[in-house]
């Protein structure tokens, strides 16, 4: 049985004002999540991700709907042991919300006070998890004196003080730079493969998602609108809020603007592939195109690495006898996926 | 000025009295004032733990109470505190006019300092297991600490002004003081001594919160 197991949940809030409609932030979701996953959840903003997230710790009761976190069923449960179900699931945030009444030492001590252990263990713990998330000489210091990526590092020491088997990680990453984040991220990821500890990572940028999801949750409107492997995900995504977001990384085939900017240069045809698998290697398709005499030049496009393979969309002008081109491209589209650009 | 030295001794007796209706009147109002700023604000739509109804009921008797003019407020509590306490002139019943006149005034302040607290913080303590009256107390009011001190430093401001208006209904004290000795004898000189050694009061008090609220908000 999974670790995480969520059955046709539903969070509807009540109007706010009366006549207003109810917010179904959360609609009819069937989500699982294995033991030592990492899975990304993606979504523009209002998709009911926080939400979602929110309800597995229960911080918000789910309207209806069955959520089972390692086997408990965490619907309906009395607020005193749902108590006792979040100390087993850390969460850290986008705004670190760390404790500024407190230092670094005192945050992370925090859980653990919650959860009563006695001070010994406390401290032992503490000094633990700061040589972990590499703090150790920070222990005194007030959380206001440290950086963004530092104050991170800080939520996640405390949030996995209790020794959880889940991370929540809602927009953790959002409010550093490319460079912090990569360094948090690195930091996710040995919490997951060292501690064995299952991620789940709220995110609007893809990036994070390909560099540490393994599995990936696309959600809209409140539901889950496509979920599938990371790879799979950004290789061939299926509903079009996906399109958009794997789009910010990479371009499958150039939007209108591009395509104008192309043009001005390039009077050839143009036509867009996609390489999805490592069955067919971009040689491949070059040689049908050497082969008969046709030109090409790589106009627009890239290629991205997800959980090690590659897959990209390269768009090709091609030049030559309208005839040989023709037939080139007929060869081309035999091996990989080939797009005409208007 | 003879006059002065003549009343010394009366003067350490009021200011006595005034530190002492200051001191009870900012202990237990401020703790009143504390419980109602923090229901305010626990129940309120979206808190940690939302009541409508008791939200309601208590923005009323705030509403209803804090707008009223304190020497009115000290004036019609008499009969009540008479019913109380057995006395409806002294020290005793000044200190309930005080206490009654502090405490909304005081929740307003700490409903509204509260809610400088990023409820994110809260939420973070909840995620890690702790119940709802620990978060009250071990994150909520010690990360509001800062301003609440400054909060109180205004709310001291405002009790020294009622323990001086309660001296003209019955109560002790510098206001007192200044009424008998300075205003009925027509002698300015004590009138303005009493107003000095208020300044001096509220000055130090305000200094002392600065101070406490530079340490413990570390700027
Ligand atoms: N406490 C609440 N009361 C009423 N409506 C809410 C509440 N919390 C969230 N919502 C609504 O539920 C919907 C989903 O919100 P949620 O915060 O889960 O979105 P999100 O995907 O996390 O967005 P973001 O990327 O902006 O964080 C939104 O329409 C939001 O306005
Ligand atoms: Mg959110």
């Amino acid at each position: 049985m999974a670790l995480i197991e969520i059955r046709d949940v539903t969070k509807t809030y009540p109007s706010a004002r009366k006549g207003a409609e109810p917010v179904h932030a959360v609609r009819d979701v069937d989500l699982s999540v294995e033991a030592g996953e990492i899975v990304g959840i993606v979504g523009y903003s209002g998709a009911g991700k926080s939400t979602l997230v929110r309800l597995v710790n229960a911080l918000e009761p789910a309207t209806s709907g069955s959520i089972r976190v390692d086997g408990t069923e965490i619907v309906g449960l009395s607020e005193r042991r749902l108590q006792q179900v979040r100390r087993g699931i850390g969460m850290i945030f986008q705004q670190f919300n760390l404790f500024t009444s407190r230092t670094v030492y005192g945050n992370v001590e925090y859980p653990l006070v919650v959860a009563g252990v006695p001070r010994q263990e406390r401290h032992e713990r503490i000094v633990e998890l700061l040589t972990f998330v590499g703090l150790a000489d920070k222990a005194h210091t007030h959380v206001e004196q440290l950086s963004g990526v530092q104050k991170q590092r800080v939520g996640i020491a405390r949030a996995l003080a209790t020794r959880p088997a889940i991370l929540l990680a809602d927009e953790a990453t959002s409010a550093l730079d490319p460079e912090t984040t990569v360094e948090v991220l690195n930091l996710l990821r040995r919490v997951n493969a060292d501690l064995g500890v299952t991620i789940l990572v709220i995110t609007h940028e893809m990036d994070v998602v390909r560099s540490i999801a393994d599995r990936v949750v696309v959600m809209e409107a409140g539901r889950v609108v496509e979920e599938g492997d990371a790879f799979g995900v950004f290789s061939r995504p299926q509903h079009p809020a996906t399109q958009r977001f794997v789009r910010t990384l990479v371009e499958d085939v150039p939007d209108e603007r591009t395509v104008e900017a192309i043009r001005r240069r390039h009077d050839g045809r143009l036509v867009t592939v996609s390489f999805r698998d490592e069955s067919v290697s971009q040689s491949a398709v070059f040689a049908e195109l050497v082969r008969r005499d046709v030109e090409f030049e790589l106009v627009h496009g890239g290629v991205e690495q997800v959980r090690g393979r590659a897959f990209g969309h390269l768009t090709l002008e091609l030049r030559g006898d309208p005839a040989r081109v023709d037939e080139a491209v007929g060869a081309v589209s035999a091996l990989v996926e080939t797009r005409e650009v208007a | 000025m003879d006059r002065v030295v003549e009343l010394h001794s009366e003067l350490l007796t009021a200011l006595w009295e005034t530190l002492y209706l200051v001191a009870g009147g900012l202990t237990l109002g401020g703790l009143l004032g504390l419980v109602i700023g923090t229901t305010l604000y626990v129940t309120r739509a979206g808190g940690i733990a939302p009541n409508r109804v008791v939200n309601v009921l208590l923005n009323v008797v705030v509403n209803t109470f804090r707008p009223i003019p304190f020497i009115l407020l000290a004036v019609g509590l008499q009969p009540i505190a008479r019913a109380v306490v057995g006395t409806g002139i002294g020290n005793t019943m000044a200190i309930i006019a005080v206490v009654f006149g502090a405490a909304f005034g005081i929740g307003r302040i700490v409903e509204q300092n509260l809610v400088s607290v990023p409820p994110g913080v809260l939420e973070a303590a909840r995620a890690m297991g702790a119940s709802r009256t620990r978060v009250v107390f071990t994150v909520l009011l010690p990360e509001a600490f800062g301003p609440l001190i400054l909060g109180y430093a205004f709310a001291f401001v405002a009790v020294v002004d009622m323990t001086a208006v309660v001296g003209t209904v019955g109560g002790g004290g510098l206001g007192n003081f200044a009424l008998t000795y300075g205003y009925r004898q027509f002698d300015p000189w004590v009138t303005w001594t009493a107003i000095a050694v208020v300044i001096v009061l509220v000055q130090l008090g305000q200094f002392a919160a600065n101070a406490a609220a530079r340490k413990v908000l570390r700027r």
